[in-house]
């Protein structure tokens, strides 16, 4: 970031037709207008080819060919569709509030391209690195529940205010898992900046944590699905149910403003599982090619990024193509009776396992060394690992167990019936 | 001069938001207004180098507090179209005690001795938050935690007698 800065403010100093000289800000400023043009400008691109992918994966699973007419592998046809969604009437119902109904798209396209203030897409290239990072991620999201809410409320239809129902019930109940799963790679990572767990992941200081921490990682990205409403979480627009859900009024460009919300959600948790447990930017070569080309270095380091990415992205479409939708009280029972528990355990197994093996630091007050913080990062995760798995069988005894029992009242009340 | 323009931006969130609850008729707008009141309190937090304090105030306020209260209006069928009256009975009383309130809270303000440093914030107040919340607060911090745990099974439980009731 900071040669780029240099390059802006030189070349800012040397221009010939402007009398005055730039003030010393004007280059940050500059990369600033920038960057937020790159990330605003991410997101109808995102939502552009992430739509083409979706048909293209879920025609294939279903055996189907997808768009193949517009352009080579269809691909034109997203472009039409986004020239269709431009061009198409805005309308507004004559029962909504108007205020609220035009505010709750807004809301919720800006709190996912929030997100992407704290994501590292490369070495060196970051919105903010702030202290509170992936603290951040979860306070964004709240906006993304508010404009939920008032789309589905001012809307003044009764599917959209069903939908709004399941939003609050189904955004608040898993933005609990997925906080807890977070606290507990800030406590492994022992920061909540995202620059400082990239840094965490180097293969000497133990490596992704997605080996760390599978159990961690699985109820982030269940979480993160149940958070961005896709399939099979998608009770809140379950358009076989309640047609459309939140969105059942909207046309035109707020139709395409939730549509944006919802793959940049999808883009940012992908982005978010990439940089919190496969790494973000790192994989082979990337940190010499840095320190010697920069430039080189930080490409490099956007294509593993990337390619991280479009893999938790396929992954989600695979969802989406096999997987049928929850029923509300199944998705309810999945978060509190399974998710929260089991992230809950995790953290006190993992926070355990930490003090064991912390190295002697400070952290505002002196920190002793753990009695086997001789074992390093690797040691650390490989204790993580069998600490996790430990956690994953005891959860799947005790699911079992349940279970049973639950089987054997069902068929008590039946025998009681009948009998 | 940023920071005054910030400032002014955020105070139009906090006062606009505030008269906004008071004053609507709608209650569902009013549930909207404090949630813009809120976010605008989490804006002073960051101007005043506590990101920490920000988000919480987000994702308590905004993103349980306000979204809670919207729910709970949405459950309550009576309120969707009705113009609810901004006063009830009581609004004598309020009348005094509202500028009582205001006097002493001016009066507080200026009287109290503030202390001021001259020293610049501290670059990492999240790790030396964490350590005084574990370590000389630790006994506050805990009671805290259990008064919290205490509401929560207490809720639940009144939750179910209805529950069980109904059966």
């Amino acid at each position: 970031m900071e040669p780029i800065i240099t390059w802006l403010a030189n070349l800012l100093a040397n221009v010939s037709w402007w009398p005055w000289p730039a003030p010393p800000s004007a280059a940050i400023i500059i990369w600033v207008v920038y960057g937020l043009f790159i990330a605003f400008g991410i997101a109808p691109l995102a939502m552009i080819v992430l739509t083409w992918l979706e048909r293209k994966i879920i025609a294939r699973i279903q055996d189907r060919i997808g768009p193949n007419m517009a352009g080579p592998f269809g691909w034109l046809q997203a472009v039409a569709d986004a020239i269709k969604m431009l061009t198409k009437e805005d309308t507004t119902p004559a029962g909504a509030d108007r205020i609220p109904f035009n505010l709750g798209p807004g809301l919720i396209a800006v709190s996912a391209v929030l997100v992407f203030a704290v994501i590292p897409l490369a070495p060196g290239i970051i919105g903010s690195d702030l202290n509170i990072g992936i603290f951040y991620v979860v306070a964004v999201g709240s906006f993304g529940v508010l404009g939920t809410l008032m789309a589905g409320w001012s809307s003044n239809n009764k599917y959209a205010l069903l939908g709004a129902f399941r939003a609050v019930a189904q955004l608040v109940s898993y933005e609990i898992p997925m906080a807890i799963s977070l606290i507990t790679v800030a406590v492994v990572a022992g920061s909540m900046s995202t620059l400082t767990i990239i840094h965490n992941q180097a293969v000497a200081n133990g490596g992704w944590y997605i080996v760390a921490m599978p159990i961690t990682f699985l109820v982030f990205f269940l979480a993160g699905m149940a958070e961005t409403n896709r399939s099979p979480f998608d009770l809140l627009e379950a358009d076989s149910e309640i047609v459309a859900g939140f969105h059942v009024e909207y046309s035109g460009m707020k139709y395409a403003m939730v549509m944006i919300g919802e793959y940049v959600h999808m883009l940012a948790l992908a982005g978010l599982s990439a940089t919190i447990f496969l790494g973000g930017w790192r994989g082979p070569f990337v940190e010499q090619l840095y320190n010697a080309v920069p430039i080189l270095g930080g490409l490099l380091g956007l294509v593993y990024f990337l390619a991280k990415v479009l893999l938790f992205i396929f992954v989600m479409m695979w969802f989406r193509g096999t997987l049928p939708r929850f029923r509300i009280d199944q998705l309810l029972d999945f978060g509190w009776k399974f998710l929260t528990p089991l992230s809950l355990f995790n953290l006190l197994t993992s926070a355990f396992v930490v003090k064991l093996f912390q190295p002697a630091g400070t952290a505002g007050v002196a920190l002793p060394a753990g009695p086997l913080a001789g074992f390093g990062g690797l040691g650390l995760t490989s204790a993580l690992l069998i600490s996790n798995l430990l956690v994953a069988f005891i959860a799947s005894l005790a699911v079992r167990s349940l279970a049973r029992r639950s089987r054997g009242n069902v068929l008590k009340a039946v025998a009681g019936v009948e009998g | 001069m940023t920071e005054q323009i910030v400032f002014f931006i955020f105070t139009i969130m906090v006062l606009g938001g505030g008269l906004g609850v008071v004053s609507t008729k709608n209650l569902y707008y009013a549930a909207l207004f404090l949630s813009l009141s809120f976010s605008g309190m989490a804006g002073y937090f960051i101007m005043l180098n506590a990101g920490f304090l920000a988000a919480v105030q987000i994702i308590v306020y905004v993103g349980a507090i306000a979204i809670l209260i919207l729910f709970a209006i949405m459950l309550s069928r009576k309120v969707m179209t009705t113009n609810e009256p901004q006063t009830n009975k009581q609004n004598w009383l309020a009348l005094i005690v509202t500028p009582l309130l205001y006097l002493t809270l001016i009066f507080l303000v200026v009287k109290v001795n503030w202390p001021v440093s001259s020293a610049a914030p501290a670059l990492d107040v999240l790790t030396q938050m964490g350590a005084q919340f574990l370590g000389g607060y630790l006994i506050p911090f805990e009671v805290m935690s259990v008064l919290l745990l205490v509401a929560l099974v207490g809720a639940i439980i009144l939750a179910r007698d209805v529950e069980k009731g109904r059966e």
